[in-house]
């Protein structure tokens, strides 16, 4: 290294080369992304901005004297949300929010607990590997209006699911057994998805730390939990978060296998619907942008409470130096003469 | 302080990925479209699935015969919800892709009220070849706004074979002629542990036409004339205790409560039912030789009984209307014409079993042997009382569907539901 003399003293140092580098780097990087951007920003955000936009105006349904309804939106500022939390329309809401929110936590727990089983028998190297893999991945693979029709089937009043009880539990009424209809018909569809991501995780666990484990004695329970678990909580939070995100949005499950206007399986997905369906516009997007506004919320808090890398720069528990590019930067500025 | 912030903005990007923003299109500027009908040139028909294919053969004929004003077919979902909304978006974007709309006909008086539709010269068409009360529920304000293509009524279905072991000659004209036949028939060997009646009481549509029907049946109203709610009446009570006593005393079965049209015929054809109030659609299934159903040749249908008498239908069907941002209303009139001939509504009722509209087809001997229960739906129609005329359907639809069904699932008393659909109602139609 001595023996290469640099012919220049004047240029400037490697690092600052570096550094403009990565800044012409960035400013492709930039170029490069605004066309994803530009898409990004007219498929969601603009939608987000026209509901909330719509969610401010209210349709007249009031009839005229010669029998025809008054037309035109009116401005009514926030009137459209204060009438979701005020008298009915208050009640309703605050049970299909504690429906929306009762789903999607059972129904995640749940599908956590099968989704990890389900890995660890994918994971397993035996001989019908491929065959329970993919009988494992079929009900993701079904569209959810499907399933919900196939348990609408299995649950009807002469269906397999009272057959094989051998009584007559009439499922797609109002009251529990609707809400458990609905969490077993959607954690049978939605288990494989988390089994899969876990799956994923799963496979880059090297086998050797195993190995070591097993020699120093640890029992099964014992690997899976110091070993297993956290090495695959990366790809757990993710399936998690996915799922909490549908699991909020909730609406084709009950609204196909149970039906409209069940108080106990009403989510807030439903209540936008049904306002849609009457026409009017501005209730059914308030009800759409607070649900928005839940979810954002909920998937926030999540990232936040428990780290879960979605972003790509993963928050580092334990402060180490700082990644090498950025030392060298301080370290180039700290230089600098 | 920056990473929370992408953090934020991704977070935001993910959850807008996964929640559609529904952002209905901008309130109809209103009644800038021309009511008058001019404009001649190709022309769309929008309608549910075409499944018998009937409607493509008489597009086909037309398109043969005018070439310059071909008409295409726009198919929409099968499910009414889902069809009424496309055409209600349509004309709230005032596009003019929907030419002819094929409305059910409780949807006329909203589509009317909000000038989705267009008002049509009664002059030019047959009407008083009409039953009358399938054109009246094509009128809005007593002004027509679209021309019926099919009609539906109520029946009721009865098990001829089980009537007979029990010696009972003629089907029930009340409700509680059938509770006694019904106790009759489960005396005797045959009839034994066969359930007695059933409609469609699942929390849908078809649960408001139950509730009506019973509630029309027993001499009371939903709706007056004029449109104002006056159901927290004696009588509609005796009509909706026909059901919920029903249910109590297991005259209904406790399954009956899922029963859509499906479910329902489902029971029937596999013989689980003495009674069933149904649409004419399942006289030809329930009559299928192929094994499909055990009740083949065994049954018949018979107008739907009452509270003193025999009772009412609440009427079905569909009609023609001409969307009011239309730019050729002058082809869509000509073409409803061409549609809802005697002769097209002939070839409906042959092809798809589509009930007709035209007075003459019900009286028509040949086709009364083909169909033999035209008689009986003709009578059914006759006396079918339209659902409320409310310019908010869709609202009162559910209102009555939640108080028929807290009713019906003992979850409040007759006079409770009543009282608080009484209130819902007066609240959709004063404001």
């Amino acid at each position: 290294m001595a023996t290469i003399e640099a012919p220049a003293q004047k240029k400037p140092p490697p690092t600052t080369h570096g550094d403009k580098d990565t800044r012409q780097q960035g400013k492709l990087a930039r170029i490069l992304l605004t066309p994803t951007m530009l898409v990004l920003l007219i498929v969601i955000g603009y939608p987000i901005l026209a509901g909330t936009y719509q969610s401010l105006f209210s349709q007249s349904q009031g009839v005229d004297e010669s029998g025809f309804v008054v037309q035109g939106d009116q401005f009514v500022g926030l009137d459209n949300y204060t009438a979701i939390f005020t008298g009915a329309a208050g009640e309703r809401f605050w049970n299909a929010f504690y429906n929306t929110t009762y789903f999607t936590v059972v129904t995640v727990t749940l599908e956590v607990i099968l989704g990890i089983a389900m890995a660890l028998i994918m994971n397993r190297a035996f001989r019908a590997k491929g065959i329970i893999r993919a009988s494992i991945l079929i009900p993701w693979a079904i569209p959810t209006v499907v399933s919900a029709l196939l348990w609408r089937w299995i649950f009807d009043a002469n269906g397999i699911a009272n057959d094989l009880l051998g009584t007559q539990v009439l499922w797609s009424t109002d009251g529990a057994q609707a809400q458990w209809a609905i969490i077993i018909a959607d954690v049978w569809k939605t288990s494989p998805f988390i089994g899969l991501l876990v799956l994923a995780g799963l496979q880059v666990i090297p086998a050797e730390v195993y190995e070591a484990a097993k020699v120093d004695g640890a029992s099964a329970l014992r690997q899976f939990w110091s070993i297993t678990l956290p090495l695959v909580k990366p790809a757990l939070l993710v399936a998690v978060l996915f799922r909490i995100l549908d699991g909020l949005r909730m609406f084709d499950l009950p609204f196909v296998l149970v039906g409209q206007g069940k108080p106990s399986v009403e989510t807030v997905s439903i209540l936008a619907f049904l306002e849609n369906s009457n026409v009017r516009f501005g209730a059914a997007a308030a009800y759409a942008v607070l649900l928005f506004l839940y979810i954002v919320v909920v998937a926030y808090a999540f990232v936040r409470l428990l780290g879960a890398d979605l972003i790509g720069d993963a928050k580092q528990k334990t402060p180490k130096p700082a990644g090498g590019r950025r030392r060298l930067r301080t370290v180039a500025k700290g230089d600098m003469p | 302080m920056r990473r929370r912030s992408t953090a934020l903005g991704a977070m935001t990007a993910i959850a807008a990925l996964v929640l559609t923003a529904c952002g209905g299109g901008g309130g109809g500027g209103g009644g800038t479209a021309g009511t008058a009908l001019e404009g001649t040139g190709p022309i769309t028909l929008v309608q549910g699935k075409d499944v018998s294919g009937f409607v493509q053969g008489i597009l086909d004929e037309w398109n043969a015969a005018h070439p310059d004003e071909t008409v295409t077919l726009i198919e929409l979902p099968e499910s009414a919800d889902a069809q009424r909304q496309q055409m209600i978006q349509n004309a709230q974007a005032q596009s003019n892709a929907f030419d002819v709309l094929v409305v059910d006909n409780v949807w006329t008086a909203e589509f009317a009220a909000n000038r989705y539709i267009v008002e049509l010269p009664e002059d030019q068409f047959p009407v008083d070849d009409m039953l009358p009360p399938v054109i009246d529920s094509a009128r809005y304000l007593d002004k027509l706004y679209a021309v019926p293509n099919s009609s539906d009524g109520g029946m009721l279905y009865y098990r001829t074979d089980l009537l007979e072991a029990a010696g009972i000659t003629a089907p029930p004209t009340t409700w509680a002629e059938l509770g006694e036949q019904c106790a009759a028939i489960q005396a005797t060997p045959q009839g034994a542990g066969v359930a007695c009646y059933a409609g469609q009481f699942e929390k849908y549509e078809g649960l408001t036409v139950n509730f009506a029907e019973v509630v029309n049946g027993a001499g009371g109203v939903i709706t007056e004339d004029d449109g104002t709610p006056n159901v927290n009446t004696p009588e509609a009570r005796a009509g909706l205790d026909f059901l919920v006593n029903g249910f109590a005393s297991g005259e209904i079965p406790a399954e009956a409560i899922t029963y859509k049209e499906e479910e329902g015929r489902r029971a029937f054809m596999e013989g689980r039912l003495i009674f069933q109030r149904q649409w004419p659609y399942q006289y030809s299934l329930a009559n299928a030789t192929d094994g499909s159903s055990s009740v083949a040749g065994n049954f018949a249908v018979a107008p739907l009984p009452g509270l003193d008498g025999p009772g009412v239908s609440s009427l079905g069907g569909h009609a023609l209307g001409i969307s009011t941002f239309s730019q050729n209303k002058a082809t869509a009139l000509e073409f409803i014409k061409f549609y809802t001939t005697l002769e097209n509504s002939q070839k409906y009722l042959e092809l798809a079993s589509q009930a007709p509209i035209y007075t003459s087809i019900y009286d028509d001997p040949a086709l009364q042997t083909e169909f033999p229960y035209l008689p009986v739906l003709k009578e059914s129609i006759l006396t079918a009382v339209p659902r409320p005329k409310v310019v908010r359907y869709g609202d009162a639809t559910l209102a009555i569907q939640d108080a028929a069904y807290g009713a019906l699932t003992g979850e409040m008393t007759s006079e409770e539901a009543l009282t608080q659909l009484q209130t819902q109602l007066e609240a959709l139609t004063t404001n």
